[in-house]
């Protein structure tokens, strides 16, 4: 008869539980639903980098969940791209870069000495701010970060190659020109192949770094709703000058001020109820 | 005068003190290949370019110089070639930034301005004596390989550093490994400018004389060279001894060996500026 009250409050517990999601799913909007329930992938615990002497980061803790959008604004020079750099250990070729602290992807330290970089940047791909397709044909810019993992079966490349240029939505426009250069591909159709690039090795993470400040509004557009689909299968981080940007595609946006991460939310806290006021006159444009 | 006038009447000056500038290396040029031309031109025939070397002028020809270049050249690409682009690799991508990798570079600088008989004797007492090659043409390829070697590291370093870092990031944050960046992205990017400098370097190496006469290449080789261990001679020794000699014929065949040196030389550099040219007009970044 014990054992079964324990059971039966449990049960309770759990319900109770759901509903409070429930009733918080029916204020939440959209794309909006469920994220804090989701899996945590990434987790910085008090980041702190430098360059030298200077400290690029102070302190910095945040939790990123899976299948989600994040944007990190915030003015030039304010640590956002150097902190999404840490994510995929792009700051370590950067002279006297020196982080302080713990960052866990699917709970795995990888500033730890043994981790394989190589295997890391696998996991956690890099979409840059200008397009820079290597100056090969596009089936190669895509096959090649399969090939440089040791993927020697070509029926699989090429599945994968059609399928990443699917999801890019770039297929209808490059089938027939799959050999010619990626060069010759517009500015907006390189970005999506640079995308292409980065899924094709299946990746658990995409880093963005603004990527689609070098590009006209319609190609902007294209890969706004890109990442809508992409959202299903990968966690999306994105630096971003543009608000508007930031609050139409992200779940959850960082603010981040002179190294300090000073506000993280959902979005649309962010940006109709800060609760800073640098947040506040950032978002507003009085000063950044 | 107004101020403007002035400065256009400068301009103007300017521009002509400039086209003077560029053209005297030219006219200097153009009046040698004339000069040689007119001595030279007659005395090219096939027969001049297949016979061996004679006593008689007029039966003499370039035919064991001209194979000793061939052979030198070859070999000394072949030596120079990996062991150049290695360093400047090495250099660019790998030790860019410790004090030894400074400590290389100030040193492979003040390499590339050693006197070319130094080398030689280097040659000599290294590849002659120590390795026992015997004034063979293994000993002056290394010796020719090791006087354009900084050439080579410098124009690789060059060609590497103009591949955009963009591209190299793009490959690293696939998870591409130094080298698989490097093979895959850097050198393919850059193997013109890469082809390019070496070409040059050894069309440079196609005119030293001195190293090779201290490494012990002869004035007089009855036999054309078939292996890499025959003693040899090259075209600009073959000419120093032609114009040493006091017979006016001589002279002749010294302005036509000259005339086909040259002719080698501008084809190396033709096929350099074909290359670098086409690779230029490839990428565009």
């Amino acid at each position: 008869m014990v054992w079964r009250f324990i059971i039966e409050t449990n049960g309770r517990k759990k319900l109770n539980g759901k509903m409070q999601v429930l009733e918080k799913q029916q204020i939440m909007t959209g794309s909006q639903k469920l994220i804090e329930e989701k899996k945590t992938i990434i987790e910085a615990r008090d980041v702190n980098v430098f360059y030298g002497h200077f400290q690029a980061l102070k302190g910095i803790n945040l939790t990123i969940k899976e299948n989600s959008v994040t944007a990190f604004i915030g003015p030039s020079g304010c640590g956002k791209s150097t902190f999404l750099r840490c994510f995929n250990r792009m700051n370590d070729y950067i002279d006297e870069f020196c982080l302080d602290g713990e960052i866990l992807i699917d709970n795995n330290k990888i500033y730890w000495n043994k981790i394989v970089v190589e295997e890391l940047r696998k996991e956690v791909g890099m979409v840059f701010q200008k397009p820079n397709p290597f100056p090969k044909t596009i089936f190669e810019n895509v096959a090649y970060g399969l090939k440089i993992h040791g993927i020697k079966d070509k029926t699989y490349i090429e599945e994968q190659v059609v399928k990443s240029l699917k999801d890019v939505a770039l297929w209808d426009e490059v089938k027939d020109d799959l050999k010619k250069s990626a060069l010759a591909l517009s500015g907006g159709q390189q970005q999506r192949l640079c995308i292409a690039r980065t899924l094709a090795v299946e990746p658990k993470i995409i880093l963005m770094d603004e990527p689609t400040s070098a590009l006209d509004p319609i190609s902007t557009a294209k890969i706004e709703e890109l990442l809508f689909d992409l959202k299903q299968k990968y966690t999306i981080v994105i630096v971003t000058h543009n608000m508007q940007q930031a609050a139409r595609i992200s779940d959850k946006t960082a603010f981040f001020y002179m190294g300090d991460l000073i506000e993280y939310d959902d979005t649309k806290t962010i940006f109709t109820n800060p609760k800073q006021e640098k947040t506040q006159n950032y978002i507003t444009g009085r000063f950044g | 005068m107004t101020n403007a006038l002035k400065n256009k009447l400068i301009d103007n000056a300017f521009k002509v003190f400039g086209i003077i500038c560029t053209l005297f290396g030219l006219v200097i040029l153009g009046i040698l290949i004339f000069n040689i031309a007119e001595v030279g031109l007659t005395r090219i025939d096939w027969n001049f370019i297949t016979s061996l070397p004679s006593r008689k002028a007029e039966k003499a020809g370039i035919y064991t110089a001209l194979m000793g270049t061939v052979w030198i050249l070859f070999l000394t690409a072949i030596i120079a070639f990996p062991i150049g682009v290695g360093a400047g690799i090495y250099l660019e991508e790998y030790g860019k930034k410790s004090k030894w990798a400074n400590f290389l570079e100030i040193n492979i600088s003040n390499l590339a301005g050693v006197p070319s008989i130094i080398y030689g004797l280097l040659g000599l007492e290294i590849f002659v004596r120590a390795f026992n090659m015997g004034g063979s043409i293994l000993a002056g390829s290394f010796t020719l390989a090791l006087l354009i070697l900084p050439i080579i590291i410098v124009s690789t370093r060059e060609a590497l550093k103009a591949v955009p870092s963009s591209i190299k990031d793009a490959s690293v944050a696939l998870g591409a490994s130094k080298w698989q960046t490097i093979w895959n992205q850097t050198l393919p990017a850059s193997i013109g400018g890469v082809l390019t400098g070496v070409i040059l370097a050894i069309s440079r190496a196609i005119g030293e004389t001195a190293p090779l006469i201290v490494v012990g290449a002869l004035a007089y080789v009855p036999f054309a060279p078939s292996s890499p261990m025959d003693e040899f001679t090259v075209m600009p020794i073959q000419i120093f001894n032609w114009v040493s000699r006091p017979q006016h014929e001589f002279a002749v065949n010294a302005a036509a060996a000259i005339i086909i040196l040259l002719l080698i030389t501008f084809m190396m550099n033709g096929v350099a500026v074909y290359y670098r040219n086409k690779w230029q007009k490839k990428i565009k970044w």
